[in-house]
């Protein structure tokens, strides 16, 4: 019985993003784990104080490149409505169809990685053609294949031509197509299961105490989803959450495989209510007070706390990104497992860790 | 044992996944987001782009006439194009190509000096 | 504006959160703001079914806080933040990084305060920024 001690991180081939854990190990089987973060800490959250709070949004954007748009829509709705603005209906939709393209983009990025962790490259690259697709449409619609801007406090910047919608239909019908065809090789090779079946496995009363949010709280029988709160046109659309009941690796990841075709019935339904109008509202003043804003990211429950005192910039601005929630769900879930197990677990809650330091 | 040919005879007799780049190029969507400049002759340097930038890499001398930028700092994001009241700040639809030096940090310094009003 | 805040002492900070969690909240975060020179303000924010609530704490900036670790054990990494950031020590912290989560240990200011509160040079600035 050795005991040894493994760094894991923070440059490994599996992690999209530097994370550091120091693993203890005895013969193999891991014992405690130790989670170290701070490698890229950029400090954004200091930035609000010389930045005013129009600027600002396009530096929340990049806290994060997978889920850019979010971060811009909850701190937009947050100032909305810490100064009484209300976005117009056309701009709330609007808002519906892009974040959720976002979702499937990132949704698609993760399966890709999760593939690549257990060595299968070839549906890596397949499941990034997939992506391909949507982030065209986003470049087309919006200028830019990630980081799009298209939020602005009252409103939107960019708007939809009815043949562009119509475009974005028949793609999405190409990308359904395409979708379902690669579910067997996702979601019932038996190779790909006996990988993830039973590792991981995090129980309802666990998830529930240590915090988590998103797709890993969801796949321990959880059915919590910010998008339940209604903000910006969900809740005149059919929305439910997701859920499965097992709590491990293959439950998290055939939650966030079902959340994929969920965003197509999704954007169809926005696109099929979606009202005329116009885009955006002036805003004219300063928002004052204390405000706290949450939104459902691809990753989870992001959270924003926004103070102002009257001022250009404001006074505090505090974000925490699901990733922060879901970290400490790694020292749950490791001792007992192996050591040739971490990569797939350390993905499987879709570590985002520059959203993590901001 | 046969159950890969039909993708086997379908891959080899297809086209290809990918593009090929450099020979082949798409061309880019009408609202893509590329390169900024100025049109040194039209602009009033009032210095809207200047404030609204939120990277602040747009520098204007209304004194001395000169408008500066930093492209390295530009997150092209569009908002001084868009924002711009005489209308000389474009945006073109083609990204700005890789340079092999970076030696000067404004790569165009001040484009013409005009003595205006 | 935020409703259904509770303002709460230094000593009865364990006592309201673990009540809180006989209730069956969740833990969402800590957030902590500057509000004078010689006072910081820690908000502690709870969630159930959608539905939040919050506990405010006012403590002056050189006193230790008790830490809800015990409790809730996924608030560790959240005060280890907060201690990098403000300086605020906290007390039976499960797993502490003595300020090394996210800063270098030869960097003694603390990047969040806008007031000059240790003995080293004055107003903070955060390694990394490079807006220019």
């Amino acid at each position: 019985m050795t005991k040894t001690i493994i760094p894991f991180g923070p440059q490994h081939p599996v992690l999209p993003e530097p994370v550091h854990l120091k693993l203890t190990l005895e013969d193999e089987v891991i014992t405690e784990a130790i989670p170290a973060i701070g490698f890229v800490h950029r400090g954004l959250e200091k930035l609000a104080e010389i930045r005013d709070f129009h600027q600002m949004i396009y530096v929340v954007e990049r806290i994060c490149g997978i889920c850019s748009m979010i971060h811009a829509m909850c701190y937009c709705q947050g100032i909305e409505a810490l100064m009484g603005i209300e976005a117009p209906p056309r701009a709330r939709f609007l808002r519906v169809i892009w974040s959720e393209l976002h979702r499937m983009h990132s949704h698609l990025l993760w399966m890709g990685l999760f593939a690549d962790s257990f060595g299968f490259e070839s549906l890596f690259m397949q499941i990034w053609k997939i992506r391909e697709k949507i982030l065209d449409i986003d470049e087309a619609t919006t200028g830019n294949r990630i980081i799009i801007s298209v939020n602005v406090i009252g409103g939107m910047r960019k708007d939809l031509s009815p043949e562009q919608v119509n475009w974005i239909l028949s793609e999405l019908k190409d990308v359904e197509k395409e979708i379902k065809r690669l579910e067997t090789t996702i979601m019932n090779d038996y190779t790909v299961k006996k990988r993830t079946v039973g590792k991981g496995v995090l129980t309802r009363k666990q998830a529930y105490d240590l915090g988590l949010a998103g797709p890993t709280l969801r796949a321990s029988g959880i059915a919590q989803d910010m998008r339940m709160l209604g903000y910006a046109a969900f809740n005149e659309i059919n929305f439910e959450p997701v859920v499965e009941t097992d709590g491990d690796c293959y439950a998290r990841c055939r939650v966030r495989f079902r959340e994929v075709l969920q965003s197509i019935d999704l954007i169809r339904q926005a696109i099929a209510k979606l009202p005329d109008g116009e885009v955006a509202v002036k805003v004219k003043g300063r928002p004052d007070g204390e405000i706290i804003s949450r939104v459902e990211q691809p990753r989870g429950e992001v959270f924003y706390y926004i103070k102002a005192n009257g001022k250009k910039n404001l006074d505090r601005l505090r974000v925490r990104t699901p990733t922060f929630a879901n970290v400490p769900a790694l020292l749950a879930m490791l001792p007992g497992m192996w050591l040739s197990d971490v990569p797939v677990i350390v993905l499987s809650i879709d570590p985002c860790i520059s959203c993590t330091e901001r | 044992m046969f159950t890969m040919t039909p993708t086997i005879m379908r891959n080899f007799v297809g086209k290809r996944a990918t593009r090929r780049y450099p020979y082949v190029v798409r061309p880019p969507f009408e609202n893509a987001r590329g390169e900024i400049y100025n049109d040194i002759l039209t602009c009033t340097f009032c210095g809207v782009c200047a404030v609204k930038c939120p990277s602040q890499c747009i520098t204007v001398d209304k004194k001395a006439a000169t408008w500066s930028c930093n492209p390295y700092a530009c997150v092209y994001c569009g908002l001084c194009a868009e924002n711009c009241s005489s209308g000389s700040l474009q945006q073109k639809r083609d990204y700005r190509r890789p340079v092999q030096e970076k030696e000067v940090i404004f790569l165009r310094g001040e484009i013409k000096k005009e003595a205006k009003e | 504006m935020i409703e259904q805040v509770l303002s709460i002492s230094p000593d009865n900070v364990v006592g309201e959160t673990a009540k809180m969690k006989v209730e069956g909240y969740r833990f969402v975060t800590l957030s902590c703001v500057e509000i004078d020179e010689t006072t910081v303000d820690i908000l502690y924010h709870f969630d159930r079914d959608l539905q939040m609530k919050h506990l405010r704490l006012t403590v002056p900036k050189d006193r230790p806080v008790p830490s809800i670790s015990p409790v809730y054990f996924a608030a560790f990494l959240v005060e280890n933040e907060i201690q990098d950031l403000f300086n605020i020590r906290f007390q039976g912290l499960a797993i502490d990084f003595d300020r090394t989560l996210y800063l270098e240990e030869e960097v003694k200011k603390t990047p969040f305060c806008k007031y000059v509160v240790i003995k080293t040079a004055p107003l903070g600035e955060v390694p990394g920024e490079n807006a220019s």
